[in-house]
């Protein structure tokens, strides 16, 4: 199946992917928007699924919608709300409507969502979900041992949080994963470069590069408010003093644009780093600044045009290859 | 039977599973597995105990009374502990069998029940501080819902819980070659 963020991986280029949130509602518009800002600067683009345990569009239906606006979904399973028939049912679905890449993970806990009252399922974790896929790619077989009729071919990405604690099992914990057949990796917000650069160092002794791309990601703090709720409420992420001194010495109406000097300073420093394959920048609700950010960083638009164009999908959606 | 196993099931559990700090000491912990070992007196233990179902309700009863005490198992029948550091794995929320999700909290607080430590942050110390760190580098098989409630001593002196795990995964750039064959199919084994 072709996949640009595949062969931009494979060719050494320095990935770009982002982010789309599928809406709470069915208005397949609001999917077709967000993938418009985004086409032609990135090689794909995240599609979320129930994320942070909030209802949303499901991410295979987003996804195909994304990739009939052009641009190539990343598309997210996580084992949150599905048992293992189901993560299998839908990663063969995926496949079939020609979504090039998956990324699985272990998924946010009902608890912190929408609906804490629901039943949490977890019946595989993020580990033995890739690598459930990559027995379904490579072996051509479910978890049951059955042969699969037609095998799936997308590429398989995991995510890690390098700053998540025991410190000393994260890098491992991504070579398991690199190991159960995770392709990319894409990473918790960098605001901390010294101290993911010290991870990365890890990340290379254990030669995972050659074997599983790590994607930094990474995002605009455009506001105190924003800030806070980073630091305060998303799990692993540390946000240096001195970016908060920073973002705090500036008057209030200059904070966004220092938000995103810093985030395009981050991206520079990042790409410096031995072993960083790209970037994936997450600006909730800042879609249209995500272009903006990349041509700061010097990430040329060109370079990242995605081969998909809606005007070859048959019917939208192209077949599996 | 089948009643009994769903009651331990996660999801019917009154609150879901909650991290447990393990009573006993990873010290005596792995020295007790010596004594447990599957050999040939545990192995003739479990077949006299299945041939009678009073006796194996009675063992299974012992096994879930001690083990809750010292580690707050919850009787998936198919135990990890040898390789987690005996700190349980199935007392995650998530029921993580492979390592911590990335929620934990910067001072290692697990993210559903912040009042308890992160089951695998414990198990890294405890594995680490015993010289069993690799331990937490084997890729965990995918959990069998149908051995809740089982003995998992019956079943691992019994050999039925084989390949549960696989070795230690090892990094190193030399060793890349081996581990992109992706020699590791994940079919099902021992069943
Ligand atoms: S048998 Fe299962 S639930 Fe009990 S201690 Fe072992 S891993 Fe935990």
């Amino acid at each position: 199946m072709m996949s640009s963020l595949r062969d931009a991986l494979a060719d050494g280029r320095f990935a770009v992917t982002a982010e789309i949130g599928p809406p709470r509602g069915a208005d397949p518009d609001v999917v077709t928007r967000k993938a418009e800002l985004l086409r032609g600067w990135v090689h794909a683009a995240n599609v979320t699924d129930n994320q942070g345990a909030h209802v949303r569009m499901s991410s295979l239906g987003a996804a195909v919608l994304a990739l009939r606006a052009g641009v190539e979904p990343v598309m997210q399973i996580t084992c949150r709300d599905r048992n293992r028939l189901a993560l299998q049912s839908d990663l063969l679905s995926a496949a079939a409507l020609g979504i090039p890449n998956v990324l699985l993970l272990t998924g946010d806990h009902p608890i912190h969502g929408d609906h804490p009252d629901g039943k949490p399922v977890f019946d595989l974790d993020g580990v033995q979900l890739v690598w459930t896929a990559r027995t379904m790619r490579d072996d051509h077989r479910l978890l049951s041992g059955r042969r699969l009729t037609a095998p799936p071919t997308w590429t398989i990405g995991a995510v890690e949080n390098p700053f998540a604690p025991p410190p000393g099992f994260r890098a491992h914990r991504l070579l398991k994963k690199a190991v159960a057949g995770a392709e990319f990796v894409q990473t918790q917000f960098v605001f901390d470069v010294p101290r993911f650069a010290a991870w990365m160092s890890e990340v290379r002794d254990l030669g995972i590069p050659e074997r599983c791309a790590v994607i930094a990601g990474v995002g605009p703090l455009r506001s105190l408010r924003v800030l806070e709720h980073v630091r305060d409420n998303v799990p692993g992420t540390h946000v240096p003093d001195a970016l908060e001194r920073r973002l705090r010495g500036v008057p209030s109406a200059r904070v966004d644009d220092e938000g995103v000097t810093a985030c395009v300073e981050t991206i520079q420093a990042l790409r410096e780093i031995p072993g960083v394959a790209g970037v994936h920048v997450m600006a909730f609700g800042f879609e249209h600044g995500i272009p903006e950010i990349l041509s700061r960083s010097d990430l040329d638009p060109q370079e990242a045009t995605p081969e998909v164009e809606p005007a070859a999908l048959p019917g939208g959606v192209p077949h599996a290859g | 039977m089948a009643s009994a196993k769903i009651h331990a099931s996660a999801a019917t559990h009154a609150d879901g599973p909650r991290p447990f700090r393990p009573r006993l000491p990873g010290r005596g912990a792995y020295a007790g597995h010596h004594v447990l070992a599957r050999r040939a007196p545990t192995q003739w233990l479990a077949s006299v105990v299945e041939r009678s179902p009073v006796l194996m309700r009675w063992f299974t009863a012992g096994e879930r009374v001690s083990k809750r005490e010292l580690f707050g198992c919850r009787m998936c029948g198919q135990c990890a502990l040898p390789t987690t550091g005996y700190a349980c794995p199935m007392t995650c929320p998530k029921e993580l069998r492979n390592g911590p999700c990335g929620g934990v909290g910067a001072d290692g607080r697990c993210e559903v029940h912040p009042e308890q430590p992160c089951v695998w942050v414990v198990a890294h110390e405890r594995a680490v501080r015993a010289g069993h760190g690799d331990d937490l580098t084997r890729l965990q098989r995918p959990v069998d819902q149908r051995l809740w409630g089982q003995s998992s001593w019956l079943n691992y002196w019994q050999g039925r819980d084989e390949g549960m795990w696989t070795e230690p995964v090892e990094g190193g750039r030399d060793r890349g070659s081996s581990i992109l064959r992706r020699e590791l199919g994940l079919t099902p084994v021992g069943r």
